[in-house]
């Protein structure tokens, strides 16, 4: 067949493609006379016809034309379509401690790297009243102690910010923690070293303080404010240590993938560990800026909150999601309800 | 029907040094996809960076309304620091900076890319841009043969030009001509893209290449004309509708003209 008779037997077709394709690709979506059920059944024909002309060596125009076409109509047909109410949903109640709950391993790992550091930091400076000095400076030693100074109105804020308003705290908390734990999710790829590194050194830090400020005779206030807020962030840190410890381990330990695959598969993994660190980590400021910083409720209330907030947490990982299908599992090798 | 011959033109020999990637359809076709070096992919990033800081610079005021202000100014920069492109990518495809190079973000098989493979990408930035200014990213990038940064090795993800380079013109009708002997499949093909190519070249580079195609029929025959004429006998045959223009054409090159 000559390409004119071919052109002339199908351009009906790909004109039929091409404006459904322009309908397709706008923005707003398609309306009800857009017959978008067409797609598959058009893509397939002008596929045929795009083989047809390259196999029978039509002119280069016409072949460009037809890959054009086949390049958008491939474009839209595999379109993404999540339907985020449901996705969001299954992730809070099953996906996301069920991710957690198989990559266990990795978390008592991420655990241990952060939680050690802080009890045996936190021991020694409760011991040693000088040895926070080897890790602050003395400055952020004088703003941690003005921040939890007995005799603040706000607990948790140097006395020059007395004044400032819970949201900004808030945003303040977002802004940094979710960064801290986005950044220790990141360099994770560095062989997890760097995950280890920024767990270590968090974990350190806060030991110091805490040991520092309650061998100050500062227990009180500095306690209550942390305990309200502390098991949703120490939680939240320790899980994107773990989707970081995750992107190592696919370099370190791929097992029987290439590395490259290996990393693809397991940073498709991490995906559900990194959104629910953040999650998590948005709702410890939320608990921080609004509830641990007044000063009026009195101390037993807060440890109270503080206990009834682990309990929840180390619930919510142990139990939630148990009995429902796992989607990760039974999905093909690899995948995640996300993609 | 001409003869069926392996397709010679546009398939290079397995390993070629060139910057398509070609895969497999579910429909069974092979399509291509050109990808985007490191260069148009850092002023992508130039212009988002730009759209950022302006947007940084119309947010300040913001500070002014003390406390509550300061507290959504913090949110938006982490907002802006770490989920902007996520954001355009799942509506688009690409951040405006990407979108005014024209560049697009899909899977390694060419589909558009999901929220689990931008998220990824887009937060091991952190990582791609350690030590400074997207350093480890760039050393990627050129080891790569896919031009992919950490980030993109690790979400399974390719950044591609959007657009194929601009489709040839339609045929010009001419006179139907013979050739004076059976053309295999590649000098069909070379004729027909001369004959498309046609009217973007000036008439004396015409002259040279048709003069060089050395298929001129009749001494003292215009060569540019016998090789438009074989051209149009290649694509049309010898028949009576043959000089009838086909108005496909008009109709698929110009995007305008779809309902």
């Amino acid at each position: 067949m000559r390409q004119h008779a071919f052109e002339a037997a199908h351009v009906d077709t790909w004109r039929r493609l091409e404006a459904l394709l322009a309908a397709l690709e706008d923005r707003r979506a398609p309306g009800p006379g857009v017959p978008v059920q067409r797609l598959p059944r058009l893509l397939r024909a002008v596929s045929g016809h795009y083989a047809i002309a390259r196999a029978r060596g039509y002119s280069p125009g016409l072949v460009a034309r037809l890959h054009a076409l086949v390049r958008r109509g491939y474009r839209q047909l595999h379109r993404p379509r999540p339907r985020w109410p449901q996705l969001l949903l299954h992730f809070a109640v099953a996906g996301f401690p069920q991710a957690l709950r198989r990559h266990h391993r990795l978390f008592w790992l991420a655990c241990a790297l952060f939680f050690g550091p802080m009890l045996a930091m936190g021991a020694a400076c409760y011991a040693d009243a000088t040895l926070i000095h080897s890790l602050l400076d003395s400055t952020q030693v004088a703003e941690y102690e003005s921040m939890y100074d007995p005799t603040n109105d706000k607990l948790g804020r140097t006395p020059s910010r007395q004044a400032d308003d819970d949201v900004m705290m808030f945003g303040f908390y977002v802004w940094n923690n979710v960064g801290i734990a986005l950044r220790t999710f990141a360099w994770g790829l560095l062989a997890g070293a760097g995950s280890g590194f920024v767990l270590m050194m968090n974990g350190l830090a806060i030991g110091a303080v805490a040991g520092h400020l309650t061998q100050l005779g500062f227990a009180a206030p500095f306690w209550s404010f942390v305990s309200g807020h502390s098991s949703l962030e120490l939680t939240g840190i320790a899980v994107a240590g773990t989707a970081g410890l995750l992107l190592g381990s696919a370099l370190l330990a791929p097992g029987r993938r290439s590395r490259p695959a290996a990393l693809r598969a397991r940073a498709a993994e991490a995906v559900p560990l990194v959104l629910g660190a953040m999650a998590l980590l948005v709702l410890a400021a939320l608990v921080e800026a609004f509830w641990s910083a007044s000063a009026g409720v009195p101390p037993t209330l807060k440890y109270g909150v503080g206990a009834g907030g682990w309990v929840l947490v180390a619930a919510y990982f142990g139990f939630a999601g148990r009995g429902a299908a796992d989607s990760a599992r039974a999905g093909p090798a690899g995948a995640v309800p996300w993609t | 029907m001409q003869e069926p011959q392996p397709q010679p033109a546009d398939q290079p020999a397995a390993g070629a040094i060139d910057t398509l990637r070609r895969f497999e359809t579910p429909e069974g076709v092979e399509i291509a996809l050109r990808l985007a070096g490191p260069v148009p992919r850092a002023l992508a990033f130039a212009i988002d960076f730009a759209i950022r800081a302006g947007l940084y610079l119309l947010l300040l005021p913001l500070a002014g309304l003390a406390g509550v202000g300061v507290g959504l100014l913090l949110l938006a920069l982490f907002l802006l620091e770490w989920l902007y492109p996520v954001l355009f990518e799942l509506r688009s495809g690409a951040t405006p900076g990407k979108r005014a190079m024209g560049l697009l973000v899909v899977h390694a098989d060419g589909t558009p890319v999901g929220p689990s493979a931008s998220l990824l990408r887009n937060l091991l930035r952190a990582a791609d841009f350690l030590p400074v200014l997207y350093g480890l990213g760039l050393a990627a990038m050129l080891a790569d043969r896919d031009f992919r940064r950490l980030g993109d090795l690790a979400a399974g993800t390719l950044v591609i030009h959007r657009d194929a380079p601009p489709l040839p013109a339609a045929l010009p009708v001419h006179p139907p001509l013979p050739p004076p002997a059976p053309l295999d499949l590649a000098t069909q093909q070379a004729v027909l893209a001369f004959a498309e190519r046609s009217r973007t070249l000036s008439p004396a580079r015409q002259a040279e290449l048709a003069a060089l195609a050395g298929l001129t029929t009749a001494p003292g025959a215009d060569p540019v004309a016998a090789l438009l004429g074989i051209a149009n006998w290649i694509s049309r045959g010898n028949t009576a509708d043959a000089a009838a223009p086909l108005p496909a054409h008009a109709d698929v090159e110009d995007p305008a003209q779809a309902p």
